[in-house]
């Protein structure tokens, strides 16, 4: 009886006319021992079926990735931003202030250089007098060649 | 929607997502692969999740349509290696045949010679044992159509099983 019913079961089954329910009964047929020999070929089937539906999926899937690396990325954009106002923000308050003594001793120091170099000037005016000196000299010595000249002339008249 | 929420809710068919590609793409590292791609394909849009009506059928759609792309694409080269080798299983030598005859393994290498709707087919149908309604919405096909498919496979695995047996007892 339990055989025939399965029998015709099988049949639909190949038809694929069977229930889902239908299905279910026959997997359960065919997991028990006492199969009728002649069906014996559809067991490897329905275990098949049974065992496969036991397989899963065991790795892990990375949902967050994403979301830190971006998290990361932008804490590296903030570090270099920290990094950069942390080296220019002394420079640029620092440089205006100096104390009142750093003041006095740049004013006397700058005073002191310009003296020097007014000095320095007046030097360099009076070396321009002697080379205005040397100049008349010169003429002069010009004007004893003349004389030469002159001496040559007469010695030629003597002899 | 959480990490948490997310993973709750993919939980109940994540299984089911991996054997579909196990079925199709045959090495256990493809699947997996596959299924983590499909997983992460659904946490990228998961604004968009509570907009699909079912979220299962849609990922099995998914993975149907990524595995066949799958088997299409250039990476699939690879893979061809892996399917020849499992056909070759059927039809070489009795060595072969004999060590499989007994095992359960053999019902497998006889799925993967059907077509892939076929095989796609039986997977949804006798390992996950959905309903043929939601069988046509994954796979975008008619109930009617699908039973005759469903009936080839079938057939043409109880011919082959039945063959193998009777040589068996012989």
């Amino acid at each position: 009886m339990v055989l025939n019913s399965i029998e015709k079961l099988l049949e639909k089954y190949d038809n694929a006319e069977t229930t889902l329910q239908e299905e279910a009964q026959l997997r359960a047929y065919f997991a028990g021992d006492n199969v009728a020999s002649h069906l014996e070929s559809y067991k490897p089937l329905f275990i098949y079926f049974a065992n496969t539906q036991q397989e899963a999926f065991t790795k892990d899937v990375p949902l967050n990735t994403k979301k830190k690396t971006n998290f990361y990325q932008w804490i590296s954009v903030a570090a270099a931003a920290v990094i950069m106002l942390g080296i220019m923000v002394p420079q640029m308050w620092n440089s205006p202030t100096y104390s009142q003594e750093e003041m006095e001793l740049y004013n006397k120091t700058k005073n002191a250089l310009a003296f020097m170099s007014s000095n320095f000037n007046e030097g360099a005016s009076s070396i321009n007098v002697l080379e205005m000196a040397s100049d008349n000299f010169n003429a002069g010595m010009y004007k004893a060649n003349f004389v030469k000249e002159f001496g040559k002339t007469t010695n030629k008249f003597l002899k | 929607m959480t990490q948490a929420d997310f993973v709750s809710l993919v939980m109940p068919f994540k299984d089911k997502v991996f054997r579909l590609a196990k079925r199709l793409l045959v090495s256990r590292e493809e699947a997996e692969d596959a299924t983590q791609e499909i997983l992460l394909k659904l946490w990228k849009n998961k604004q968009k999740i509570s907009d699909y009506k079912n979220v299962e059928a849609f990922s099995m759609t998914m993975t149907k349509n990524f595995c066949l792309d799958r088997l299409k694409s250039k990476q699939a080269q690879n893979l061809k290696i892996v399917h020849s080798n499992y056909q070759d299983k059927g039809h070489s030598s009795l060595q072969k045949q004999v060590e499989a005859r007994d095992s359960v393994d053999w019902v497998s290498s006889i799925i993967e010679t059907l077509p892939e709707q076929q095989q796609i087919i039986v997977q949804l149908r006798d390992i996950e044992q959905y309903d043929f309604a939601e069988i046509s919405k994954m796979l975008d096909m008619n109930e009617t159509a699908i039973r005759v498919a469903l009936s080839r496979a079938r057939k043409t695995i109880r011919e082959q099983l039945t063959k193998t047996h009777s040589y068996g007892i012989k």
